[in-house]
């Protein structure tokens, strides 16, 4: 393992800043995505149900069909990382919309009707006070998609460009299994750093919840 | 979009490689990871729901599911035992796991503590307690836990086809091999067919394993 390591650390480097770049840009375009769409979720009651659903199928549909099909979609070529890219946006936004909708619908009523007491205003509203409250829901469901996205990352390697996900496919080809575990190894350590900064970000900006675990 | 080769009905007789069949060895890989994760995630999550010892294996066991790279994970299994049903199993049945788990556990723990009390109060053994009270009550977490599973499978399910198994991975990848953009798009209509059909059965299973007391106070 060691000598595969030294030998191979460019390699690995390169795969490893790959596969952070492609699970990380994804995230951050679903998130910003994501909270209009599930804003409109709550917004307009009616949508809810549709949102849920649709959201749902798209789930549903096989990363590895979705990675190979978007070049066609999209015209682009079938190495380019755009297509991982778009795909894991696209399971992002899927997570992350039913997330913020409900996370939006479980702010007490008393506390919105009493920011409209106060005369806050609709959007000034949901920046200060709604979307604060409905932070650590939000989060949470921020993290299962950083960490699905991280795992999802290495199918790209199917299609040419999957970051640590090429160490899978070089060590099936060559039936070695060093890459092959170097690469799972990264990758869960990788899913597991993510996590724990959005933990970290979480703790710093929702302070009250802290005390609240502690009080129980 | 070009939908040639899912409607060309010489793709729908059930020889080998045609659509049905598929479908059939993609559901076979499916039924078996859920039954298998089953029968390990759900006695250890409601024992931990049950008994409240361990409970960040639970809380825990969600993440470090997620992170586990299946395809990762099915190209080692492959590469340890060589070619075959059981690394495609193993490597799904990691992906059961977690979710039902974690929901076995939530769905205990988030009871109302008063309901177990009053069985405990009314004379029920715990064995009683737990399969009486505490597993009908938590019917629609855990369902909910299976049905995330099941969508998942289903749709992971596809990596098989990547060391040369069955499956509806099949199309995607042979498609992809040959530049048939047709077939990649027959493949992935097909799961995600699949996936909802799926889930509307495990819904109205739901609906039928749950008992009408606990589904009207939900």
């Amino acid at each position: 393992m060691i000598t595969y390591l030294s030998n191979n650390s460019e390699i690995i480097w390169a795969a490893l800043r790959q596969h952070i770049a492609l699970a990380l840009i994804p995230v951050v375009l679903g998130f910003l995505l994501a909270l209009p769409i599930g804003y409109l979720g709550v917004r307009f009651p009616w949508l809810y149900h549709p949102l849920v659903n649709v959201a749902g199928v798209l789930y549903s549909i096989p990363s590895l069909a979705l990675f190979v099909f978007l070049p066609v979609v999209l015209g682009t070529k079938i190495l380019s990382p755009l297509n991982i890219v778009v795909a894991l946006t696209i399971y992002t936004v899927a997570l992350l919309a039913r997330t913020v909708a409900d996370g939006l619908r479980s702010v007490d009523r008393l506390v919105t009707e009493s920011a409209t007491a106060m005369g806050y205003r609709r959007f000034r509203r949901l920046i200060d006070v709604e979307l604060p409250v409905a932070l650590p829901v939000i989060l949470a469901g921020l993290r299962v998609a950083t960490v699905s996205n991280i795992s999802l990352v290495s199918v790209g390697a199917l299609i040419g460009i999957g970051g640590l996900g090429q160490l899978f496919t070089r060590g099936f080809q060559l039936f070695y299994i060093q890459p092959i575990l170097v690469g799972i190894i990264l990758s869960v350590l990788l899913a597991g750093v993510a996590d724990l900064i959005i933990v970290l970000i979480q703790r710093a900006v929702t302070p009250w919840t802290r005390f609240q675990g502690g009080r129980a | 979009m070009n939908l040639t080769y899912l409607f060309d009905p010489a793709h729908w007789d059930f020889s080998t490689g045609s659509i049905p069949q598929l479908i059939v060895s993609h559901l076979w890989y499916v039924l078996l990871a859920l039954v298998l994760g089953t029968i390990i995630a759900l006695p250890v999550g409601l024992f931990i729901g049950h008994t409240g010892r361990g409970s960040f294996i639970a809380i825990n066991a969600g993440n470090a599911g997620r992170s586990l790279p299946t395809l990762g994970l099915l190209m080692l299994m492959v590469t340890l035992l060589g070619l075959g049903l059981l690394p495609v199993l193993i490597a799904l049945t990691v992906l059961v796991i977690p979710p039902i788990l974690t929901s076995a556990y939530a769905g205990l723990r988030t009871l109302d503590h008063s309901v177990v009390d009053a069985a405990r109060g009314v004379g029920m053994r715990p064995m009683q307690v737990l399969f009486r009270v505490e597993l009908p009550m938590a019917l629609p977490v855990l369902m909910s836990g299976f049905r995330s599973a099941a969508l998942q499978v289903v749709a992971t399910a596809t990596v098989a086809a990547s060391v040369g198994l069955g499956g509806l991975g099949r199309l995607l990848i042979d498609g992809l091999a040959v530049n048939d953009y047709s077939r990649v798009l027959a493949g992935a209509i097909v799961v995600a067919v699949l996936a909802v059909l799926l889930d509307l059965i495990l819904a109205l299973a739901q609906r039928w394993i749950v008992s009408p007391g606990v589904r009207a106070s939900k």
